[in-house]
């Protein structure tokens, strides 16, 4: 069914050239075949509106230039034309219908998510992705990379400013990926225009969407619905490789969770945790309470010098792993694990002057989160 | 609409309010401030909101240029991020609420009861209710920007659980703020719908009415139909901010889509309360500048009420991407590109009028034509987003703040611009500045494509919206919309000279202020006098 309007769609690739991708002005063709397909409708429907502009417009500027008061025309007095007002009604119809097949057949195609070969799980949190592999235990989260430096101008901007993650979604191409769309606090929309996936993810919802990446490559996009302070620092990086390569990967991040659960049992050295806990403040923490703990009040309290927080470990623990209801602060209950957890918490209470001494151990953490 | 329906102004309201004209006419108005408080007046409400309007458009106006500013180049350098989404979000309400739903119902209040032969609105006192609720309501919104946590930050849209869970201390006051704002609007749309069911002159149907009467009666029952769904949203985001209840927060078993259908419901009516005056508008001064009758009269007003009518049954346009069922979407995209049908006729009834006139070129003319040409490339765009595969691409895009800025810019303020110049004369007696107001023109022209013109090109290259930085390939398209914004705002300030300067004196007009006017309000002196059509006019069938 669809590739009968193939051809009509080809021609718009074909008039619209390859020059619009180069200069970066015009919707990406993309690496999938359903964003060539939207493509493909865009062009149509942009070329359509042209072709009636040229009409609209060109009939508009005639009688403005032919019909001037200045040059003495005289104007007529008809007012009404049954036939011409039933034929500008009609006309449109038909053209309308014909942008809503090609549109039906593609809309219908993206909604078909079965026979996926893998379930991706893609969590939104205030600002960051969390990427789950379903059935795989493989799970990360993936943070902008981009040094809040760059963003005040105090250093140079990179290549890919506000567009780099620390831990990219890594997915095989010509494989079917479904994925599983949810969010944990307010609406973020997890967009890669490169493979025309633009999907809410809402708190107590969960969507669907898929992809079939046909070259691999590094997609880069963001999430397109505003989420709060750290919108726009929001991207989304995805690393399409080949499959074989994709198994790999996912083997080694499988064997780095194993090594990582075993860890859990083990007494950590504090010089460990809290090198640890820093590489996990500064991703995941230090995006509102800042890279010094100094905070942002009154909406993020500071963590440096904060009384309860030194006096009170166990409630700085409940607050890391449970949250603030009602407040900014979420959950890391899952987001993170136990040694990350007792990583941060070990750091932050040794850092910026916080000079607690307390060590916090993951095993201490895993038993809380069991509770 | 029926179009045979006899209408016969009931003579008893006609003298009624011939009589509370005159009454005003025999105590001495207040002086000072009072007389701008108590005025039952419709022309003294009609320039009161006029005025508010304005400085309201450039509040709002000062607000874009701060995001335009932050958005001049890559990185942050003025504002932080909390305080852009601040800007953003203050920008479009005040635009939206404050600035050109207030100028529609300032020209209403002006041109409705002038256009009918009717000696004011039908109810005066409720007029001035309706006018002064809109200060204290905006003067509330505003304070908000000074409260602890700022003032609202989550899109003109406010969307939940943004607007609610996690939202600044200050949003019970914007809800507040916008419940007073959306009684003002109910109350004021009564008035009109009272003013021109009751009050048309003797032997003015319903199809005899100049199509800017018509396209603001469509809107009146717009208003009141889509309002109290905003008021109802409001409300339920204030039970669940205040009083414990979940009606948008999952984790108490509530549903965040909900507030999105509950929303998209008023703010797609929205949309056309804010554009199908400015079709009556145009409708007017195109003939007038044509010297030739409106092409397509009957259609036009059909049209209207096609397009009022399709606005309830597309609301889910705006949420192609939050999950709906394929079966929804398919309706919702065929739903919206019908409405290409009627806009397209207006746009073939315009271009129509103009063939074969006689055809001259003043201030209000050149900003209806533009009107015409710019507004129907925003409803272009507005087509192409209406492709729900393609709208995955563009949704939440700078394509999309392209696409409603031409259709509110050079669409719906233009319109107003255009009816400003064309009824001032009416309004002060003078004709404007011409030679200003053609560089106000040309100005407003260049600035309003400079600045939304290449934020077609960001959206399509994936710059999505209210980010307060964005990666390097979009700085190009940034600067330009940056250079246009700040062009386009400075260019304002000229047409407030030109108001000011038409106040103050000018070329003196006659009643019939342009060669081809045909309407009634081209019957009174101008100025028009403080009270007009004490005595009904006759009306004559010769106009359409």
């Amino acid at each position: 069914m669809r590739s009968r309007w193939r051809w009509l769609m080809a021609i718009s690739l074909a008039a619209s050239g390859a020059q619009a991708q180069a200069n970066g002005w015009n919707m990406p063709v993309g690496v999938t075949d359903v964003s060539s397909d939207i493509y493909g409708l865009h062009m149509t429907i942009f070329w359509i509106c042209v072709v009636i502009g040229v009409v609209v417009f060109g009939a508009m500027f005639y009688s403005l230039f032919r019909y001037r008061h200045s040059k003495g025309a005289k104007a007529a007095h008809f007012h009404e034309h049954t036939s011409v007002e039933v034929l500008w009604t009609a006309i449109p119809i038909l053209i309308l219908v014909g942008m809503a097949v090609p549109a039906t057949a593609t809309l219908k195609n993206m909604y078909d998510s079965s026979d996926a070969e893998l379930d991706v799980m893609i969590t939104g949190q205030q600002w960051r992705w969390r990427y789950e592999y379903l059935g795989e235990d493989v799970a990360f989260t993936s943070n902008m990379s981009t040094p809040r430096t760059q963003i005040s101008g105090e250093e140079a901007r990179g290549e890919h400013y506000l567009l780099e993650v620390d831990e990219p979604l890594v997915l095989p191409i010509n494989r079917k990926v479904r994925f599983l769309m949810t969010s944990d606090d307010v609406i973020h929309s997890w967009w890669v225009p490169d493979l025309a996936v633009k999907q809410d993810t809402i708190p107590g919802f969960i969507n669907e969407n898929w992809v079939k990446i046909n070259e691999p490559g590094i997609y880069r996009g963001q999430c397109a619905e505003l989420c709060g302070i750290d919108h726009g620092f929001m991207p989304v990086v995805v690393h399409a490789v080949e499959e074989e390569e994709f198994e790999n990967w996912l083997a080694d991040r499988k064997e780095a969770a194993e090594q990582e659960a075993m860890g859990v049992d083990r007494e950590w050295e504090m010089d460990e945790l809290v090198e640890r806990g820093e590489s996990v403040y500064q991703s995941i923490c230090s995006s509102c309470h800042q890279a010094e703990g100094q905070g942002a009040p009154p909406a993020f309290p500071a963590l440096a010098n904060n009384e309860q927080l030194i006096s009170d470990v166990d409630w700085h623990l409940d607050k890391v792993i449970n949250g603030v209801s009602g407040a900014a602060m979420p959950a890391f209950r899952s987001t993170l694990n136990p040694v990350e957890l007792a990583a941060v918490v070990t750091y932050s209470r040794n850092a910026w002057g916080n000079d607690t001494g307390d060590v916090v151990q993951p095993s201490e953490v895993a038993e809380l989160i069991a509770q | 609409m029926a179009p045979n329906m006899p209408p016969q102004p009931p003579l008893q309201h006609s003298t009624t309010a011939v009589a509370d004209g005159q009454s005003h006419g025999h105590t001495a108005p207040p002086k000072g401030i009072l007389r701008w408080l108590l005025t039952t007046n419709h022309k003294e409400i009609g320039s009161l909101y006029l005025i508010f309007s304005l400085t309201m458009f450039f509040i709002g106006g000062i607000f874009a240029l701060v995001v335009r500013a932050e958005l001049f180049q890559p990185g942050l350098q003025l504002v932080e991020p909390e305080f852009f989404n601040q800007m953003t979000t203050m920008h479009g309400l005040i635009m939206v609420f404050a600035a050109v739903m207030p100028a529609f119902t300032g020209l209403a209040n002006w041109m409705i009861p002038l256009q009918i032969g009717a000696p004011d609105m039908a109810l005066p006192r409720l007029n001035n209710f309706s006018f002064w609720l809109l200060p204290v309501a905006f003067t509330l919104l505003l304070s908000t920007l000074f409260m602890p946590g700022g003032g609202p930050n989550f899109g003109w849209t406010f969307y939940a659980p943004l607007s609610t869970t996690y939202a600044p201390p200050s949003t019970t006051f914007f809800i507040l703020a916008l419940h007073i704002a959306g009684i003002s609007s109910i109350l004021g749309a009564i008035n009109i719908i009272a003013t021109i069911l009751n009050m048309r002159a003797p032997g003015m149907r319903l199809m005899d009415m100049p199509l800017f009467v018509w396209t603001w009666l469509i809107t009146a029952f717009l208003l009141i139909a889509v309002m109290p769904v905003l008021a109802g949203v409001i409300t339920m985001m204030l039970m669940d901010i205040n009083f414990g209840t979940s009606f948008f927060d999952a984790a108490g078993g509530g549903d965040p889509v909900l507030f999105q259908h509950l929303f998209w419901f008023f703010g797609h009516p929205e949309v056309y309360i804010m554009i199908l005056p400015a079709f009556g508008i145009v409708s007017a001064i195109i003939p007038t500048f044509a010297r030739k009758p409106l092409f397509g009269y009957a259609s036009m007003v059909y049209a209207t009420a096609a397009i009022a009518l399709l606005s309830f049954l597309v609301w889910a346009h705006h949420m192609f991407v939050v999950g709906l069922p394929l079966v929804a979407e398919l309706f919702f995209m065929y739903s919206t590109m019908l409405i290409a049908v009627p806009t397209g006729v207006k746009v073939f009834n315009w271009v129509t009028t103009l063939f074969r006139g006689s055809i001259s070129f003043e201030s209000p003319m050149l900003f209806a034509l533009a009107f015409v040409v710019l507004f129907t490339i925003g409803g272009f765009s507005g087509l192409m987003l209406a492709i729900a595969p393609a709208d995955f691409q563009y949704h939440d895009t700078y394509f999309v703040v392209a696409h409603f800025h031409y259709v509110l810019v050079p669409g719906a303020i233009f319109a107003i611009m255009a009816g400003v110049y064309y009824w001032l004369p009416k309004w002060t007696g003078h004709y404007p500045n011409e030679r200003l107001a053609q560089w106000h023109f040309w100005f407003s022209i260049i600035g309003v494509n400079l600045t939304f013109f290449p934020m077609h090109f960001a959206g399509l290259a994936g710059m999505p919206r209210r980010i307060p930085d964005y990666a390097l390939q979009f700085a190009d398209f940034n600067l330009l919309s940056s250079i246009g914004a700040f062009f386009f705002g400075a260019s304002q300030l000229l047409f407030v000279l030109v108001v000011i300067l038409c106040v103050r004196g000018g070329k003196k007009a006659p009643a019939k202020a342009w060669e081809g006017a045909v309407d009634l309000e081209w019957t009174v002196p101008s100025p028009a006098p403080l009270h007009t059509f004490e005595t009904p006019p006759v009306f004559h069938r010769t106009s359409h």
